[in-house]
């Protein structure tokens, strides 16, 4: 590299001198041109020499030689107006290129403008203005410089390719993101120049692809497309920031992120389509979308999503909303390419939307939907309406309307659809009125239901007055009864019968076809046209000739009786025609059905060759095969494949190693440290978490002086005060601007109430962040992942070390939702899988572990392993996910109560349940996740927690809900105080008008957190538990419950606890802790023959036990 | 990316032409104006053509056609967006984007297009980005540059260029404060014969002038947010606010610009404002017809319909109509053979009513289809979805701005079967 570098500026230095050298020679030359244009000047009369046109470009000449800065610019903008309207003004260059350097900024910028048209013409002179740049690259104005690139780069004359060369290294480290911008456009330019280049260009790609700057990211994306698009490694490490800043990067630049992110993810992530609806229930309830990872693992049978897939899927779905409609369709294709298919949907309005934009819009739009809408009916059947056709669109846009009402046409809405095509058909458009009649054969073909109603419609148009309406009529017809032959004689007489008002060739050559292919259905009429034919022969178009011919044939082999003369006549007239088509036919069908000592075997056959049974025509929409195309481009416009097209490619059959996306991480979740304590934290804070993170990262890259020390403790320092709030709740304002910062977080902080699901998922997810951090110091070892950061390039600079550990931060979160309940899974599994899908998992997290670099989830699992305690957290992390009623089905049943029943609450419902996770506001609370729906028909304001009976528990209440609409629902956390006994929580629920008296009683299962521990523990903290601590029981169980695997299940259900993994088989353990009182509560079940078993529970809380024992035993014995 | 672009006129005059990077001869306009020829009217000329070395993607805008050059894949939405961004930052800078004014503005049209892309792609497209690096033309500025020697162009780096907020520029100043936002609703409607409602939604727009000094943050919501169905924002609004509050949190752009557009969701019943009697038939025979026509109120809220403007595009046989009308006036443009009649406002206590006699050509049959009727109207302060602003507040800055809503209420594309 260094090698390289000093060879290029000594290529460089040698490539000025000789510019140097011929920009001498050429002043040189210049002058005595100068002074003779001079003369010239005081010769000629001004007047006269504006007359011709060479004397008006000496006029502009002269202008550009004086002194007066507003003359010349004058003269430039006269030229520039000479160069706009594609007139040739390039023997001014001499003249122009001395204003290269003016003061004047307008001036400037129109030599500038002059000069990168006519550099490739006069590249000697252009040599004159390099040095003016060159100087210009080094301005402290970043503007200046920035335009000086721009300029220089467009100069397309192959000596300066190093000097360019040299100008793009040094621009693409430049201080102003601007300039780099700049630069990633120079490097399309050099290499557009000279091809030659590609090596060093992809060096200062790759140098610019990590780059923070938004500003910066559309435009190397665009480099990276046109120079080196296979060079995917690139993008790797890359891929993260590029998904997290693509919401904050221009449009412009979106659109080129997202088509480049799309054919990444192609090629990295396996396909989300193949085992949709396949898979078992309950097995994808427990992992569901949430908690993915464990790519290529084919004995765990449902597909998990790659969560770098996810994060692509998930950071691009906002831009949905977007103003600029290639954006959204950008996103849409993005979708319909690589989202399962149940969320391609979410598309499907915006795209609508877009039909009510620019004609040219609406027609790239209606392409796209069009090959959607064949593949996916579904998608687009709700919004049927908006592809009606109004008399006001153009041709192509009615067209394509057509096309896709015809696509979405089922036995459903056929009524409505063709009530629309009788309109259509009338229309006055008579392209789109034949276009219409295509579409009904179609409608007729596909859905058999209407068949005959179309053909009768059709029929009935052959009396139409408009000729094209009647051709395209009979040609659609034809195609029907070719798939239906045998019902319909009396449409082939009703055609015959017109057949002497139609002239359309197509359209009376079809009628032939007809009656040659269906001759024997119409035994008599068929000589009869044959006849009439056989009459105006000569004056026919050649198709109909043809036909003729052909039914001719027809006719003699299966009436020959009847026929033969007029078949010989007709022969005849084809054999003397004028055109060789014809004649060639003529001659073929003599010989095939005329038997004759020359004529072969052939003969034989004619019969079987001529009538032979046809396949009916497919008919089909024009979209059928469009999506071998990538939607939204070109190519699948213009249905070729154009210049540049970039392949899909298709899915891989094994994910490649996901960690090469993986960015070095310095101790993930370690700011979260401090924020432990903060027992109350305002919910608002975990909002927006996302875009926090996302803004740090910006900070980050903002002030690249920053050291990673220093980003990393400004970040948790701000993870729990207000300054993130701030942050939060906007994205676009990041660090710059803290006046407004400040007011936002009053307004964030007034938003908090409406916790949408998704957030409250996140919510949890830093929860267990929080929580993994007090073992630190063990996970850190764990964490030693020195392969990880040795994957970084070695001179790596210090913002670029900060912006990894930023981008550690956002990885560390986006992977603990992911990752977070397998590290539980194995160490459950590391002695003896107790559960079945839990050994499944074990299997690759092992491997995790032993692979030197570690995949995504690895630096996650390596934290949380290092606890156990964290890991069972892992676990109700998981069932908190946003599938929470599936999630029950491998643990039992997450139970739902009811707190307040719409009847009694006025329209008001409560529902809820225990996520068994920590509580968020103090550690001794359980945590209550109440939902609240209003079912009535008016919206409810001001629902929130009103006054608790004195001397009742300690309740920590969700913010009030502001307003809830009809029918909407909300879900709400809160944390309620137990003190470890099963007293209801007794409070009120209020709106603005009524309070209704609630209640909250806790099973005794939910006042317990699991607690993990090894099976010596379990076994000494057993033996210090005995006496009256221990209760016991034998039960039998349900035969269904024998298994371990649904004995742990069944325990799961309804207690909070842990399983203690155990190598004796006959015995199952678990354990767990008060949440109030962190008293211990020990379950073992010891498995006896005949589906008895002894249970017993050590506890201090003996009042607990034996309630606890009680329901266990009810759960165990039920099936 | 974007090659060249090449302005052409209605009449296939290329009167401009830009190139980003190596220069493309013009002929290349000839495969373009070969399909407009073929295509007749200027619509119907598709947006995507192939050339045998280019592909050209063009928009029709203001009776001009934006056509660029372009060699490789690009998405065509990317180049469409574009060119019609390009019309926009003319129709901002000159207050029209016709022949007129492009040719009398060739320099700054020309700096323009120098400063929007580089090397084909997008450079600068926010309005008021580009309003500091090239000032918009004004007679007062033209006549002080030309005394002082003063130019258009700006020599430092917009601010907005760096900024997170590209599209609002530093240090903006006003001594009067103000935000306005104006409600605009379109009613799109198909009616058949018999007035029956076969399709109608509601498009609607929020535009805003706001003049507001310094760095503002303005949070606008609504009363009844939940009738929005499809949005689309402008980029300086916080889409995650959006999603969590249903409020419109932003800094602002200075000046006009389109804050969002929405789709009013299909469940609400659209309330139609007029309602139209229509009677147009053509006789078999004596190659004439009638037509007759009569606008009522239907659901205005208790508002005025103003503006009302019936167009009837005549079938190509017509020859003339003599028609009398009770209100407004009437215009038959016999080359376009289009009837509009100018009612104004509808007064309900006396219905306006168009009616007479059509001639059609002789010799040539009854047209098949009775033409379409399309209305124009307008109401004001009324959003026919009923949609509510209920707040505007202001944070970040001290003083107090004047804040107004305005509400309108249109015919969009409004069809009347007949």
């Amino acid at each position: 590299m260094n090698g390289g570098f000093s060879s290029l500026r000594s290529e460089a230095a040698g490539a000025m001198r000789t510019v140097l050298v011929s920009a001498e020679s050429l002043q040189l030359t210049l002058k005595p041109e100068l002074t003779q244009e001079e003369q010239a000047l005081t010769h000629a009369t001004g007047g006269k020499a504006r007359e011709t046109l060479k004397a008006g470009n000496e006029d502009l000449k002269e202008m550009l030689e004086s002194n007066k800065e507003s003359l010349k610019l004058e003269a430039m903008k006269r030229i520039v107006q000479l160069i706009s309207k594609g007139k040739n003004a390039s023997d001014l260059f001499p003249a122009v290129v001395k204003n290269v350097a003016s003061k004047n900024i307008e001036l400037k910028k129109l030599v500038y403008v002059y000069l990168v048209r006519y550099a490739e013409e006069q590249q000697d002179l252009a040599l004159l203005s390099i040095s003016t740049f060159q100087r210009a690259l080094k301005d402290p104005n970043q503007f200046i410089r920035a335009s000086a690139l721009r300029v220089l780069s467009s100069i397309r004359v192959p000596i300066i390719v190093p000097i360019m060369m040299l100008a793009i290294k040094e621009a693409a480290s430049d201080l102003s993101p601007y300039v780099r911008k700049t630069s990633a456009h120079a490097i399309q330019k050099l290499y557009s120049l000279d091809a030659d280049q590609k090596e060093h260009l992809i060096e200062v790609i790759e140098k610019l692809l990590k780059d923070k700057s938004t500003l910066v990211a559309g435009s190397v994306v665009v480099a990276f497309e046109e120079v080196c698009p296979d060079r995917i490694d690139l993008i790797h490490r890359n891929y993260r920031k590029l998904c997290n800043l693509l919401v904050d990067v221009e449009e412009w630049g979106q659109v080129v992120i997202i088509n480049m992110l799309t054919r990444y993810a192609r090629t990295q992530f396996t396909s989300p389509w193949k085992e949709d609806g396949i898979f078992d229930e309950s097995e994808k309830a427990f992992y569901d979308s949430d908690s993915e990872e464990k790519q290529g693992q084919r004995e765990a049978k449902p597909y998990i999503m790659d969560p770098d897939h996810r994060l692509l899927l998930r950071n691009t779905k906002p831009l949905l909303q977007s103003r600029n409609t290639a954006v959204v369709m950008a996103v849409a294709q993005l979708y319909w390419h690589l989202a399962p298919k149940h969320e391609v949907s979410i598309v499907t309005k915006s795209l609508v939307r877009l039909l009510r934009s620019h004609r040219e819009v609406q027609y790239v739009v209606l392409q796209n939907i069009a090959t959607m809408s064949i593949q996916r009916k579904g998608m687009f059947e709700p919004y049927m309406k908006s592809f009606y056709v109004r008399s006001t669109d153009a041709t192509h846009i009615k067209t394509l309307k057509l096309e896709i009402l015809t696509n979405l046409a089922n036995e459903a809405n056929i009524s409505t659809i063709l009530r629309g095509f009788q309109t259509y058909v009338k229309s006055q458009d008579k392209a789109f009125a034949a276009a219409t009649i295509q579409a009904i054969g179609r409608c007729a073909t596909n859905i058999s239901e209407v068949t005959d109603t179309c053909l009768n419609g059709l029929v009935l148009l052959l009396s139409n007055r408009d000729e094209t309406v009647v051709a395209e009529s009979v040609v659609v017809i034809k195609k029907l009864l070719q798939t239906q032959p045998t019902q319909h004689c009396d449409i082939i007489k009703h055609m015959a019968k017109l057949f002497d008002n139609i002239t359309v060739p197509m359209a009376r050559a079809s009628i032939l076809w007809l009656m040659g292919e269906y001759c024997e259905r119409v035994p008599k009429i068929a000589p009869d046209v044959l006849r009439k034919m056989a009459k105006t022969f000569t004056s026919e178009e050649d198709i109909v000739k043809l036909q003729t011919v052909n039914l001719a044939a027809k006719l003699y082999l299966t009436n020959s009786k009847q026929t033969k003369l007029l078949t010989q006549y007709i022969l005849n007239l084809g054999k003397y025609d004028q055109n060789y088509d014809i004649r060639d036919r003529t001659r073929f069908i003599r010989q095939l059905i005329v038997p004759s000592e020359k004529s072969g075997a052939l003969n034989k056959y004619a019969r079987r060759i001529l009538l032979a049974s046809k396949p009916a025509p497919v008919l089909e929409s024009a979209f059928k095969d469009r999506d071998r195309f990538q939607l939204g481009t070109l190519s699948h416009s213009l249905n070729i494949k154009t210049t540049g097209y970039q392949e899909l490619s298709d899915w891989p059959a094994t994910a490649p190693d996901p960690s090469v996306r993986n960015v070095e991480v310095i101790e993930p979740v370690q700011e979260w440290a401090p924020s432990l304590g903060k027992a109350k934290k305002p919910k608002s804070d975990k909002f927006y978490s996302d875009d926090e993170e996302d803004e740090k990262e910006e900070e980050g890259s903002g002030s690249g002086s920053e050291d990673d020390s220093s980003s990393s403790s400004s970040s948790s320092s701000s993870s729990g005060g207000s300054s993130e709030e701030s942050g939060s709740a906007s994205e676009e304002e990041s660090s710059g601007d803290s006046e407004k910062t400040s007011s936002d977080s009053g307004k964030s902080s007034s938003g908090s109430e409406v916790s949408s699901s998704e957030s409250e998922s996140k919510q949890k997810k830093k929860k267990l962040t929080k929580k993994a951090t007090p073992r630190k110091s063990k996970q850190t070892a764990a964490d030693s992942d020195s392969d990880e950061n040795g994957n970084g390039p070695v001179g790596k600079t210090s913002s670029s070390s900060a912006e990894s550990s930023s981008d550690s931060e956002s990885d560390s979160e986006e992977d603990s939702d992911s990752d977070s309940p397998a590290p539980q899974k194995k160490t459950v599994a590391k002695t003896k899988p107790k559960v079945e899908v839990k050994s499944k998992k074990e299997v690759s997290l092992l491997d995790l572990d032993d692979f030197s670099p570690a995949p995504p989830s690895a630096p996650k699992s390596s934290v949380f392993s290092s606890s156990l305690l964290s890991d069972l957290e892992g676990l109700s992390l998981s069932n908190v996910s946003s599938a929470m009623q599936v999630t029950s089905s491998s643990f039992g049943p997450v139970k739902t109560y009811e707190l307040l029943h719409h009847m009694t609450g006025k329209g008001l419902s409560a529902k809820y349940h225990f996520p068994r996770q920590p509580c968020l506001y103090q550690p001794s609370m359980v945590a209550v996740q109440v939902i609240l729906t209003n079912s009535s028909d008016h919206s409810l304001e001001e629902i929130h927690i009103g006054d608790r009976s004195p001397g009742s528990l300690n309740v920590h209440c969700f913010n009030t809900v502001e307003r809830l609409e009809p029918g909407a629902s909300v879900s709400v956390s809160m944390g309620i105080d137990f003190s470890d006994s099963t007293q209801a929580a007794n409070f009120q629920l209020c709106t603005k008008e009524d309070q209704f008296s609630v209640s909250i009683q806790p099973a005794v299962g939910e006042l317990l957190m699991p607690s993990t521990m090894k099976e010596p523990d379990f076994c000494s903290e057993q033996k210090k538990l005995m006496g009256m601590n221990e209760t016991s029981a034998t039960i039998t169980m349900a035969t269904a419950n024998t298994s371990k695997q649904n004995i742990s299940k069944q325990v799961l259900s309804v207690a909070n606890v842990g399983v203690v993994s155990s190598d004796q088989n006959n015995l199952q353990r678990f354990s767990g802790r008060t949440v109030s009182s962190g008293a211990l509560v020990l379950v073992t079940l010891e498995l006896r023959e005949s589906s008895t078993a002894l249970l017993t529970i050590n506890t201090e809380k003996t009042v607990m036990a034996s309630m606890l024992l009680r329901d266990l035993k009810q759960a165990l014995s039920q099936a | 990316m974007i090659n060249s672009l090449f302005l052409i006129s209605h009449s296939g005059d290329i009167f401009l032409e830009k190139h980003w990077k190596s220069v493309i001869s013009r002929s290349v306009c000839d495969y373009f104006l070969e399909a407009k020829e073929k295509a007749g009217d200027p619509e119907n000329v598709a947006p995507v053509l192939q050339t045998p070395h280019h592909y050209l993607i063009s928009i029709y805008r203001g009776k001009l056609f934006f056509l660029s050059v372009t060699q490789t894949e690009v998405p065509p939405l990317f180049v469409i967006e574009f060119l019609h961004r390009v019309a926009d930052t003319f129709q901002d800078y000159f207050g029209d984007c016709s022949e007129v004014v492009i040719k009398e503005n060739t320099v700054t049209v020309y700096e323009l297009l120098e400063e929007m892309l580089d090397n084909g792609f997008p450079l600068a497209t926010e309005s008021n980005v580009l309003k500091e690096m090239i000032r918009p033309p004004t007679i007062l500025r033209s006549v002080v540059n030309t005394l002082t020697g003063g130019s258009n162009v700006g020599g430092t780096l917009p601010t907005g260029q760096l900024s997170n907020v590209p599209w609002r520029r530093a240090g903006v100043k006003y001594t009067n404060n103000e935000a306005y936002f104006d409600v605009i609703e379109e009613i799109d409607a198909i009616l058949d014969k018999s007035g029956t409602t076969v399709f109608a939604e509601i498009q609607g727009v929020v535009e805003a002038c706001v003049k507001l000094t310094g760095m503002p943050d303005l949070t606008l919501s609504f009363m009844n947010p939940r009738l929005l169905d499809d949005v689309s924002f402008h980029p300086c609004v916080r889409f995650k606010r959006w999603e969590s509050e249903r409020v419109l949190s932003f800094i602002p752009p200075d000046g006009n610009f389109r804050l969002m557009s929405y789709h009013v969701s299909s469940q609400n019943l659209v309330a139609i404002p007029v309602y139209v009697k229509q009677n147009i038939s053509f006789l078999e025979t004596g190659s004439c017809g009638r037509l007759d026509i009569t606008i009522g109120p239907k659901q205005t809220m208790g508002k005025s319909v103003e503006n009302l403007t019936v167009t009837i595009p005549m079938p190509k046989s017509v020859l003339s109509v003599n028609l009398t009308a009770t209100q407004g006036t009437y215009t038959f443009d016999l080359t376009t053979k289009v009837v509009l009649w100018d009612v104004g406002k509808l007064n309900p206590q006396k219905l306006p009513n168009l009616r007479g006699s059509i001639s059609i050509q002789t010799g040539s049959p009854k047209p098949e289809e009775n033409p379409s009727i399309n209305i124009g109207l307008q109401i004001q302060q009324l959003a026919i979805s009923g949609l509510k602003v209920s707040r505007l507040d202001m944070y970040g800055e001290k003083y107090k701005p004047f804040k107004g809503v305005k509400y309108v209420t249109k015919a969009g594309k409004f069809q009347v079967r007949t």
